[in-house]
Parts: C-alpha cells; structure tokens; sequence
C-alpha cells in the first residue's frame, strides 16, 4: 500500500475506534442518538456513492430505505425471521428494487431523473398506504422482541444494539472507501465528470449508472432493515419524499464525493436540529437556516471545502 | 502497407448525415487499410469532424453503412466500438478536468482490463512526454499539454484504428516534431485517421490522404497525387 493509502485507512480506522470507544463516555441517551446516527449515515453513504461520486441526483431514495426495512420487518411480522435472516433480506431488498428502479428512471437524466425516482418513491408510499393491513400503512408496527435477537443477543438493549449499528457502519464505511479508491470508483467519477467522454474510451455509463445505483441500494436497503431490527419500528413514513430529501442535505452538508461527508453530515444536522429543538419549536427554519450559509460559503460541504483548501489526499 | 485487394479495415458506402438541409456528410464511401497513416483534410466545414462521428459511433448516419473488417458496425454503440478497437481523440480537447493526469489515462487504461494498471498508464504518458505530470489536475496543464493528455488516452486504448481530429492544434513547432515521431511508431500496429489543418504535418506522414468538401469526397490518392490534383487544388489548397 502506498503512504497516502496507509494514512487514509488509519484515519478512517480511527473514526471507527473513537465510535467504539463513545459507548463508554456518552450518556445512554447520546449513545442511542448515535447509534441512529450511524445508521442514518449508512443510508447517506449509499445515497452518496450515487450522487456524489457519479453523479445521480436522485429524489427517490425514501422508496430504497423502505424497501430494506419492510423486507427486513414483514419477514419479521409475518413468518418470525430472526435478525440475521430478516438483514440479509433487507440488504436485497433495498438492491432489487434500485435495480428495477434504475432499468426505469436511467432512462432519463438531469431534472427528468429527479422528477421519475420522485414519482416512483411517491408510488411506493402510496402502495404502502393501500395496503396498510399488512404494512401498517403510516401507522407501521413494531417488530417483535424475537426478530430483535442476534447469535443470543438482544439488540434492544443498548451495548448491543450500539455495537450492531457501529458495525454495519464499518463495514459500509469500509466498502465505500474500498469501492471509491478502485478502477470503478475512477469509472463512476468519470460518469459523473463527463459521460460523453467516458464513453469514447470504452464505458457505457447505463451499466456503470445502473451498478452504482444498486449499490446505492443495497447501503439504503441495510439501514431500513436495520432501523426496523435495532430501533423496532417499521412505517411507511419512512418512505415519504422527507427521507428522500434527508440523505442529500447529510451528502451535501458533509461534502458530496467524500468518504466521510455523509457521516459528518449526519451528526452535524442532527446536533443541529437537537440544538434547535431546545431553542424553538421552529427548528425547521434553524436548519433552513444552516443550510443557505452552508451553500453560500461552503457549497462543497465540509469535507469538500477540507479537501480543497487543506488536505488533498482526503478520498 | 497492406494491398488494396484484402478487406478493408474500415469500409463506408453511402454514408449520409445531413443536419436540417446542411449536408455534413453526404454520401461519402471511404476505404481504410491497415496499417497507414490516412489523412483526411479538407476546408472548414467539409464535414471531417462529423464523418469520424459517424466511424467512432458518436453520431449515428441517416443513411449508409460502415464496416469494422466483415462486421457491419453502423448501429454499434459508442462505447462498444471503442472495445473493438475503434479510438477518437477529440478535436476540442476533452480530457477530466477535475481529475489527475494519472486518473485521465488510467480510465482508458483499466477499461481494457485492471492488469498492471499503474505501469501501463505510466507507459501511455511517457509516449506523449508526459511522465512527471501524473499527479497534476489535468485543468492545470497547459493547452498543448492538454492535447497530449488526449493523445495519450487516445493510444492508452491500444486501439486497432487510431483516430486524430486535429491533434496538432496548439502544439509548439518541436511538440509537433515529437508527434510526427510518435504517429510514424505506431504504424503499422495501428491505423492512422489524422484530420490536420498543417499541410507540412499531411505531407510529411500520411500515406494516403481523402479530401473532403462539402461533405463529399473530393478525391482520395497518395501525397503526390493529391498535390497534383487539379479540382483539390481549385476547392483546398490553393485557396
Ligand atoms: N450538431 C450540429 N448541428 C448542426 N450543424 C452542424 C452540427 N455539427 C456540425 N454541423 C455543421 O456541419 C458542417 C460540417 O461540420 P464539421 O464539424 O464536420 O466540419 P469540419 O470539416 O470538421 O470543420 P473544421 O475543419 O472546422 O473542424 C458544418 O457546416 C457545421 O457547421
Ligand atoms: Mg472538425
């Protein structure tokens, strides 16, 4: 490995230590908080592999969260799947549904894509809603204490159910970091960069576009289902346009194209609206807020302006 | 250079694209043989930038064939044309901008195959004299760099057919020595389709050379025969 990509995998290994070791220093309370967090961040990671890095602003990613976390929770309500099981099959759910979803929406580009992954999410939600018997429609439903438990451990309680967010997080981050610094990370940037030229040396950006979205996919896809098996709730809320919306503001608000933006991004907004919860009841606006000085003096996010002003080699 | 009775490398019949009623290309059959530097020239607006569009699969014809050997590849997408061996460099240069040198060029490196990644880009830049530059943002370089960059990725595709729109636009008098070099090494490995405005640079490398006007073929022979030509001389190079 080279000197640059030693440093980059001992910083990111270092996050993963200090997320560790937060268990022992944060109040319960924070150390759930964080826990959400990190699933959160998974889910932005995904929709940062698709955005950031090749370029697909998509507004339907809602629709790849609820299908992790209902093909993660109906197995669970229906048929008693345990943890392990009802993860995998939320994972694919999430991939599946990118997949059928991309071989439709990659048709289109620009605005056109925005508007049919926004419509295809809306369709999903309603579906949800018509047949509220079995989803729970918005209302949702709880997933049972049994589908809660993983080689005997209850990932209701709180060690464990940190430890499991913490760990689906590595994995994710590593995955990304690993996915970004290959042959195909270089593809999806070039996509992103220019599609016209791509092509002229041998690409064909649907399938590239296409493998980038299910991925993206199979990262939303594992944070549903892990939301429905770590926090114990499934609903179709989760599938509304605001879940759509959310993973972008975490990508752009950490830095769009940066391993660790949407993490960063996920923390930081969530203090943010924890901190204007106590303020005001407005804390929409609070955010709002955050977000236009965010676009007007670091429109690349965070890590983005870190990256450009200060350490070049951050992945 | 190959005998002009085995297929063709590249074969157009009637190949036609025509933009509202401005005939670009209008018909043209064309042959291409292995293994010689062709050039294709003709005044601006002939057509020549809008008839390689056609051979790399950029632009699709309304009417007219083209062949890759016996493959008929007319309705071939862009991007599969170019794994067969077909590569374009652009007349406007369009290297990443954002990206490194090293990443430009290895993104036509590993799209042949991950092997050796690294050594082969190195490889590709140090044909074009490039070596050095790999970690600079191709928005960096100078604009003859920038062409070179192009060519670079161009040839990183180790193509069968190699086609130049251009390529010596911008380059100072000892860069377009360095690429006369460059294009006499790759024959007869690979083909040569060099559009060039710079008739010392025609001249001096082409082995055949198609005239192009007003989207027709002019006349098509060797430098000689071109220079001798009297309708090429009225239409082109007199002018
Ligand atoms: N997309 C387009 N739409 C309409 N007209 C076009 C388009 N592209 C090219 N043309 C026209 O087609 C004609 C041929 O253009 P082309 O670029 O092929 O010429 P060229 O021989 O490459 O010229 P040059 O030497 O200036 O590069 C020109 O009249 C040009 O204006
Ligand atoms: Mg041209």
């Amino acid at each position: 490995m080279t000197g640059a990509g030693l440093k980059i995998w001992t910083l990111h290994l270092a996050l993963i230590a200090v997320l560790f070791s937060a268990q022992y220093w944060l109040s319960p309370y924070h150390a759930t908080n964080l826990a959400r967090i990190m699933v959160l961040a998974v889910f932005a990671m995904g929709y940062n592999l698709a955005f950031g890095y090749t370029g697909l602003l998509s507004l339907g990613h809602a629709l790849l969260l609820a299908a992790g976390m209902y093909a993660a929770g109906l197995p669970a309500q229906l048929w008693g799947w345990s943890a392990g099981p009802a993860m995998i099959a939320g994972i694919a759910g999430g991939g599946l549904i990118a997949a059928v979803l991309g071989l439709l929406a990659l048709r289109t580009a620009g605005v056109s894509f925005m508007i049919v992954t926004l419509m295809f999410a809306q369709a999903g939600y309603l579906t949800l809603l018509y047949f509220a018997p079995v989803t729970g429609g918005d209302d949702g439903f709880a997933v049972a204490a049994t589908s809660r438990t993983l080689l005997g451990f209850d990932l209701s309680t709180d060690a464990p159910r940190f430890l499991a967010a913490l760990t689906i997080f590595a994995v994710g981050l590593g995955v990304s970091l690993a996915l970004v610094r290959s042959p195909f990370g270089r593809t999806m940037v070039a996509i992103r960069e220019n599609e016209e030229r791509s092509r002229m040396l041998g690409y064909n950006p649907f399938t590239v576009k296409l493998a980038a979205l299910t991925i993206s996919g199979l990262y939303a896809g594992a944070a549903g289902a892990a939301y429905a098996i770590l926090f114990g709730y499934v609903g179709a809320s989760f599938a509304t346009i605001q879940y759509s919306i959310l993973p972008m503001l975490y990508v752009l608000m950490g830095g769009a194209g940066t391993t660790l933006g949407p993490f960063l991004g996920a923390l930081v907004m969530f203090v943010l609206i924890e901190a204007a919860t106590g303020i005001t009841t407005a804390h929409q606006f609070i955010v709002g807020a955050a977000l236009v000085a965010l676009i007007l003096f670091a429109p690349k996010g965070i890590l983005g302006t870190v990256r450009e002003r200060w350490l070049r080699w951050l992945p | 250079m190959a005998s002009l009775t085995e297929t063709p490398l590249i074969e157009t019949n009637g190949l036609t694209l025509h933009f509202g009623g401005l005939k670009a290309v209008d018909g043209v059959d064309f042959r291409l043989h292995a293994g010689e530097i062709h050039a294709l020239i003709g005044p601006n607006g002939a057509g020549k930038t809008t008839f390689v569009s056609l051979l790399s699969g950029r632009r699709l014809p309304q009417a007219g064939t083209i062949a890759l050997g016996k493959e008929d590849i007319t309705r071939l997408p862009a991007h599969e044309r170019v794994r067969k061996g077909i590569a374009y460099t652009f007349q406007i240069t369009s290297v990443f901008p954002r990206l490194t040198v090293f990443d430009n060029v290895a993104l036509a490196v590993q799209s042949l195959g991950p092997r050796d990644l690294a050594a082969r880009t190195r490889a590709a830049l140090a044909r074009v004299g490039l070596e050095g530059l790999e970690a600079q943002e191709a928005q960096t370089l100078s604009y003859g760099h920038q062409r070179l960059l192009e060519l670079a990725m161009g040839l990183a595709l180790n193509p069968r057919l190699l086609i130049l729109d251009e390529p010596t636009q911008g380059l100072a008098a000892s860069e377009i020595d360095d690429f006369k070099t460059l294009v006499r090494s790759l024959v007869p490995a690979t083909t040569v389709l060099l559009i060039e405005h710079n008739m010392d640079v025609v001249m001096d490398l082409a082995t055949r050379i198609t005239v192009l006007t007003f989207g027709r073929v002019l006349a098509t022979g060797t430098p000689a025969e071109i220079r001798a030509n009297a309708s090429v001389q009225e239409a082109y190079l007199g002018a």
